[in-house]
């Protein structure tokens, strides 16, 4: 049997802590790696890593289509389908897409068998190679609510290459897309400011991954001199700190200009590897921890 | 002819909710007979969709009128095509509102947001 990599989700209850910081650089400096984008509303990571020998694909789901010449108007589907996407309007369905989750039931609870499938490209996912990395980009389409297709693609392309430790960028905060991000990670890195509304957003996914059961770790961005508040949460609530990245005039203007620290600097490329000794470290207990039991 | 409201209270003197698919109770005031029916608003705990929900049981419930503060697109949506008129209320109990819309003082609603996807605003 094959060894597999670990799948190292990294989030933040916010936008800008950053998540794409770490991940992008933590890819960097792990050798063959993959990097997955699930950040589908505003993909960034590409930017850094400017990935070539690109492929792409169309995401579609599925939404139902009524025939109206065989659709006898009994209600059934709008009455079966709990996301309201099916409203029944002068004795016909009528099908608000956006709001279709693409379950299938509407067709299946059909009598008069009306309801056909067809596809609908909600987004798409781009594959790429910058140096050691694979760099998988997800990307939702403007107006589309929901990006969870494309994460759940993005997540199965990563599996093709599961043998690589995968850095998963998250979507900011602690609702649905962020939860697909992190179902199937080993480990949970979690970004925090050192402020207090940074330390209002840690608690949001910390809440949230220990729901999950996942183990996790924080790495405080940002540091300053003095009291950093997230730091102090972390203590009280015996969270695991396992890297400083500290509030750095070079660090803000090579990540500014969209360069990786990692690769440009030796003083970041130690600052991340020690990270992702830390992390890596953490991830072979709970392996190891998680075999005895 | 049937008018529907979202209300906060099952009273005449209730405020209109400033919610319409998140309004705990819709009023279906009957101008014939003058019967008031009050009715718990089933889309209150959606996870999504409310709005088109409660828009479902205005339609259902056969009201040709729906005054309301605020109305979402898809919503109003459910409503054009079911030729429900809907009109902006006026802040005030549901009996003023009611009595303006018998006197022709209220407008019809012209403006329209986007769902709020769960996030209540």
């Amino acid at each position: 049997m094959r060894s597999k990599g670990p799948k190292i989700a990294v989030l933040s209850g916010k936008g800008g802590t950053g998540k794409t910081l770490v991940s992008v650089n933590l890819a960097s400096v792990a050798g063959e790696s993959l990097y997955i984008d699930c950040d589908v509303e505003e993909p960034n990571g590409h930017l850094f890593f400017k990935p070539d020998r690109a492929s792409e694909e169309e995401i579609t789901v599925k939404i139902p289509v009524v025939n109206q010449s065989l659709c006898g108007g009994c209600r059934q589907c709008a009455d079966f389908c709990k996301f309201h996407a099916i409203a029944f309007i002068k004795d016909k369905p009528y099908i608000f897409e956006e709001l279709c989750h693409s379950c299938g039931g509407c067709a299946l609870i059909c009598p008069d068998k009306a309801i056909g499938e067809r596809e609908r490209t909600v987004g798409r996912v781009r594959r790429g190679v910058s140096g050691e990395v694979t760099v998988l980009t997800g990307t939702l389409n403007t107006g589309e609510a929901s990006g969870i297709p494309i994460i759940k693609r993005l997540l199965d392309r990563a599996n093709l290459r599961d043998e690589l430790p995968a850095f998963i960028d998250c979507p900011p905060g602690s609702a649905c897309p962020v939860m697909e991000s992190i179902q199937d990670a080993d480990f949970c890195l979690l970004v925090a400011e050192p402020t207090l509304f940074g330390v209002h957003n840690l608690r949001m996914v910390h809440d949230l991954v220990k729901i999950f059961g996942k183990p996790e770790g924080v790495v405080l961005n940002k540091c300053l001199e003095g009291e950093n508040p997230a730091e102090l949460f972390c203590l009280e609530r015996d969270l695991l700190i396992l890297g400083r990245i500290p509030f750095d005039n070079e660090l803000g203007t090579l990540n500014s200009d969209g360069k990786i620290a990692a690769r440009e600097s030796p003083r970041f490329r130690a600052l991340f590897s020690s990270l992702l000794d830390e992390v890596m470290k953490e991830v072979g207990r709970e392996a190891a921890a998680h075999s005895q039991r | 002819m049937k008018i529907a409201v979202p209300v906060d209270e099952k009273s005449l003197e209730s405020a209109v909710s400033p919610s319409f698919g998140r309004a705990p109770y819709f009023c279906f005031y009957d101008t014939e007979t003058k019967e008031s029916l009050f009715l718990d608003n089933g889309a209150v705990a959606s996870q999504g969709g409310a709005g088109i929900k409660a828009a479902q049981s205005v339609v259902d419930n056969c009201a040709q009128v729906l005054l309301t503060p605020r109305c979402g697109e898809n919503a109003m949506e459910v409503l054009r095509r079911s030729e429900v008129g809907i009109y902006q209320s006026l802040s005030g109990t549901l009996r003023q509102n009611l009595e303006a819309f018998a006197a022709k003082s209220l407008v019809l609603l012209s403006d329209f947001h986007p769902g709020f996807h769960g996030h209540e605003k």
